[in-house]
């Protein structure tokens, strides 16, 4: 019985060292990178999430766990430690990997349709919108002379009618 | 009028439409592979680096070493499979006569050279870029990869992937022979 307890209590402890054990390898497991300011810091995180990974197509750099991931990250903690800014690193990655890298492409001839396009869908609409409003207002105007007395015969004969 | 009007501009998204399958349409039955990326420098000179000889540490190279003729630089490795399966190949370009410059991508000095020694040797010069550096500023992004690059040095294509019968006849010899 004595030992059943002791068994019971050794339990939640061996699994709280599994715990211990099992975070501290993860932990090891991502790469660590020292910083000497925040803003080189935020500079960096917010560059591996802009960067896109050729190898791993639709991951960016932060996420993929890719050979070629690592070795891009170590380049951005590099360059970002010599005090680069933003777009010097891009400016870097797009000349060695091309426009590819980048998950917000630039305005080129090539890409000038994602912008225009959508703006184009719109104006289009709105052509045909008013188009068709003014096709319907003119067609509600479509009396004639003799109808438009008749209608305003009817719309007195009915305001008479309403009042008595 | 009027009717002729109005299937005008019911064509109008008809018209789109045909215009985006189009485009669509041709990379897939084109059967290209997204995968496969236009490198960034062609039109570029090979960037300047320093490397060691494959087999000898105290020969080194620089970026004139790509002056003179036209030329393949062959990116390979020995951990990658596709390289052992495009190595007969190249040992068949070498033997037509081709200048091949390897260049031994983040791996083992000893294999590379046991891997030299046991399949053949097809490259005229052998560059060590143990860091990747040279392939990083090469936008190097997996193994193999073969730059075509003339004789004024200057890179005018880069193939991703392995070089084989198929894929030089049908598409590389063309831009090997346009060349200078």
């Amino acid at each position: 019985m004595i030992q059943l307890n002791k068994i019971n209590t050794l339990i939640p402890l061996l699994l709280a060292a599994c715990m211990i054990l099992f975070s501290h390898a993860s932990q090891a497991a991502i790469d660590t990178f020292e910083f000497e300011n925040a803003q080189q810091e935020k500079t960096f995180h917010e560059l591996t999430k802009l960067l896109r990974c050729p190898k791993c197509q639709n991951q960016n750099i932060a996420d993929s766990n890719a050979e070629l991931a690592k070795d891009l990250r170590n380049k951005t903690y590099e360059l970002v430690k010599q005090g680069q800014s933003k777009d010097q690193v891009v400016d870097y990655m797009v000349a060695r990997f091309g426009n590819f890298v980048r998950y917000d492409p630039p305005v080129t001839p090539a890409t000038i349709f994602l912008w225009l396009g959508p703006l184009l869908f719109v104006v289009f609409g709105l052509l045909v919108l008013i188009r068709q409003i003014k096709k319907q207002l003119a067609k509600e105007d479509n009396l004639d002379d003799q109808e438009q007395q008749k209608l305003q015969q009817l719309l007195k004969q009915h305001a008479k009618d309403t009042k008595s | 009028m009027l009717n002729k009007r109005r299937v005008l501009t019911l064509l109008v998204p008809f018209i789109i439409f045909i215009i985006g399958a189009v485009f669509l349409a041709t990379p897939l039955l084109k059967g290209s592979d997204p995968s496969k990326l236009d490198s960034a420098l062609v039109g570029q000179a090979v960037p300047a680096f320093t490397l060691q000889d494959i087999y000898d540490a105290d020969k080194q190279y620089d970026a004139s070493i790509f002056k003179g003729q036209k030329m393949l630089l062959n990116v390979w490795a020995t951990w990658c499979p596709t390289c052992y399966a495009e190595h007969t190949y190249l040992n068949k370009l070498a033997k037509q006569g081709l200048y091949i410059v390897g260049m031994n991508y983040k791996d083992d000095r000893k294999k590379a050279i046991r891997w030299l020694k046991d399949l053949n040797d097809p490259y005229k010069i052998s560059l060590f870029d143990k860091s990747g550096m040279l392939g990083m500023d090469l936008g190097v992004y997996g193994a193999p990869e073969t730059f075509f690059i003339d004789s004024n040095g200057i890179i005018q294509y880069r193939h991703v992937g392995d070089l084989n019968d198929k894929v030089w006849n049908d598409k590389l010899l063309a831009i090997y022979e346009d060349m200078q």
